[in-house]
């Protein structure tokens, strides 16, 4: 964690005895905000008295480029945006425009779609919690997750060339069927993830050292979850029982069997234990998806390439690894974008950082940090 | 909810907040409000009254003469959404911050701040968010021209 000392200056406690505040920059130490995450903290000693996270070094203006582009070459710009998680960006592109331009969607592609989300969602809690983890110096179970992330990282490398911008879920359908076999391999998958997840659980939530540094730390509260727009896990572990795929269902969630995975405390060791039993959810959904897909194609047959919407605006949401990521369009009519807006659950659930980490110690910062979970491209977009 | 309550909802609503014009439309969905700028933040408060406790978005379309500003509300209780919209015009961009009401406009404000030069009144903090302190113009204004800026050929 490289720690550069910018300027201190002086001040005093209420009876009046010097003190000095420090200013210290924490560079990049979740993983996934790798160069582009910085947070300014004022230090009394060794307390966070204010932590300010500086935003927009990864800003590429992708609502801006979406303007000059045609609806269908917006897709893998959407890639870029959670780039741990691609495939809700992409999904939630897609519904909109379907939403905006009346596209129907192939059964056999939303059940595609379904797994490969929750595939995704498992591949991105395990980079999520797995980074947190190895902030607090569990190097094992950052390599345990990230062999499960692998595994989906190579399924989705099968399915689609890629191994992290998928450009899979287009308007109108996803961009190929399964290979071969492949459903095997997922099921496979989903046996092999039930088979170790208790042991990936007591590996860092069982251990003492992590409940020490976790437990207690950074608690928000269900209100103020609510209030400041949170969203996913990290909305769910302080109990607020609000997820998309129940309560605002799409696709063809509303025929599967599963629970949302609701924390009590809504503490950094919450957020990270919902993770890690939502994943457990995910693999029932795909169990349940791969029992039930049917044959049929996997695009709208005669869609034409360029979709040209009538003038309106749509916006559509789904729940994502991190919350609910929600893109709204506008069409003017013309083949390209009028404007496009991304909802991001990172970049909400990142204004949280200043007030959680508020009173705890630095070293806290790095696990109410890496709890939240931001992924900065989505940050920044 | 369904369309019938939502409308009962907002004419009460529009009862005691006679600025309120029903522009009510389920085109995509949702319902759409509209309301003039100056009413916008005596609404938000109307609509957090009635159980819309949570700010999902808040964004903006540059309409050339206007800007439209775009709240996305949601209420987990009444299992609703709903767009209000408010517009105002391009020479004289300001509204009032709706901070007080959602906490979580705070950053989304600021975005929208940054890249189309709306103030936001009574907001606590607006500074520039995703571009550096010292950005001259704000991109997503339909108009705003840098000659760094890459454009792709018209060839569709």
């Amino acid at each position: 964690m490289p720690m550069t000392i910018e300027s201190s200056r002086p001040a005093s406690t209420p009876d009046g005895t010097p003190v000095e505040e420090l200013v210290v920059n924490i560079g990049p130490s979740h993983p996934s905000t790798h160069g582009v995450g910085r947070v300014i903290v004022h230090l009394d000693g060794d307390i966070v008295v204010r932590a300010e996270p500086v935003i927009g070094y990864l800003h590429r203006g992708i609502e801006k480029m979406a303007e000059s582009r045609t609806y269908l070459q917006v897709v893998p710009l959407t890639d870029r945006l959670d780039y741990v998680g691609s495939m809700y960006a992409n999904w939630s592109y897609c519904r909109a425009v379907e939403r905006l331009a009346g596209i129907r969607v192939p059964e056999r592609a939303e059940y595609l779609r379904v797994i490969v989300c929750e595939l995704q969602r498992i591949a991105s809690h395990m980079m999520g919690i797995g980074a947190s983890a190895a902030d607090t110096g569990a190097s094992t179970f950052f390599i345990y997750a990230f062999d499960h992330r692998e595994r989906i990282v190579e399924l989705f490398e099968e399915l689609c060339g890629a191994r992290l911008t998928y450009n899979y879920v287009r308007p109108g359908g996803v961009s190929y069927d399964a290979p071969e076999g492949w459903f095997d391999r997922v099921t496979a998958f989903t046996q092999a993830f039930r088979y170790g997840f208790d042991e990936l659980d007591q590996l860092y939530f069982g251990n003492a050292i992590a409940r020490g540094r976790l437990k207690g730390v950074g608690v928000l509260t269900p209100e103020d979850a609510v209030a400041w727009g949170a969203s996913g896990p990290t909305a769910r572990a302080s109990g607020v029982n609000w997820d998309l795929r129940k309560h605002d269902p799409y696709s063809v969630y509303p025929r599967m069997d599963f629970d949302v995975v609701v924390g009590e405390r809504g503490d950094a060791y919450d957020r990270g234990r919902c993770r890690l039993f939502e994943c457990l959810e995910s693999c029932r959904i795909i169990d349940q998806a791969v029992a039930q897909i049917s044959g049929g194609p996997v695009r709208t047959e005669g869609l034409r390439r360029l979709i040209a919407p009538k003038p309106g605006e749509a916006y559509d949401h789904i729940e994502s690894a991190r919350g609910s990521l929600g893109i709204y369009l506008v069409s003017d009519g013309t083949p390209k974008p009028y404007r496009m807006h991304v909802r991001s659950p990172a970049f909400c659930n990142l204004a949280l950082l200043p007030m959680l980490a508020e009173g705890h110690t630095l070293s806290d910062l790095i696990v109410v940090l890496g709890s939240l979970d931001p992924v900065f491209g989505e940050v920044d977009r | 909810m369904t369309h019938d309550e939502m409308t009962a909802l907002l004419e009460r609503i529009a009862a005691h907040n006679p600025v309120l014009f029903p522009l009510f439309s389920l085109e995509f969905g949702d319902a759409v409000v509209g309301v003039e700028r100056g009413e916008l933040l005596a609404t938000c408060r109307d609509l957090f009254d009635a159980g819309f406790d949570r700010l999902g978005m808040v964004t903006a379309v540059d309409r050339g003469e206007v800007f439209v500003l775009v709240y996305r509300l949601h209420s987990r209780s009444l299992s609703a959404a709903i767009f209000v919209k408010t517009q105002v015009p391009r020479h004289d961009p300001w509204v009032d911050t709706v901070v007080d009401v959602w906490p979580a406009a705070l950053w989304q404000e600021r975005e929208v701040f940054d890249l189309f030069g709306v103030e936001f009144q009574g907001h606590p903090d607006l500074r520039r968010i995703l571009l550096p302190e010292d950005f001259v113009g704000h991109p997503l204004r339909k108009d705003y021209d840098d000659p760094r800026m890459i454009r792709r050929p018209d060839y569709i």
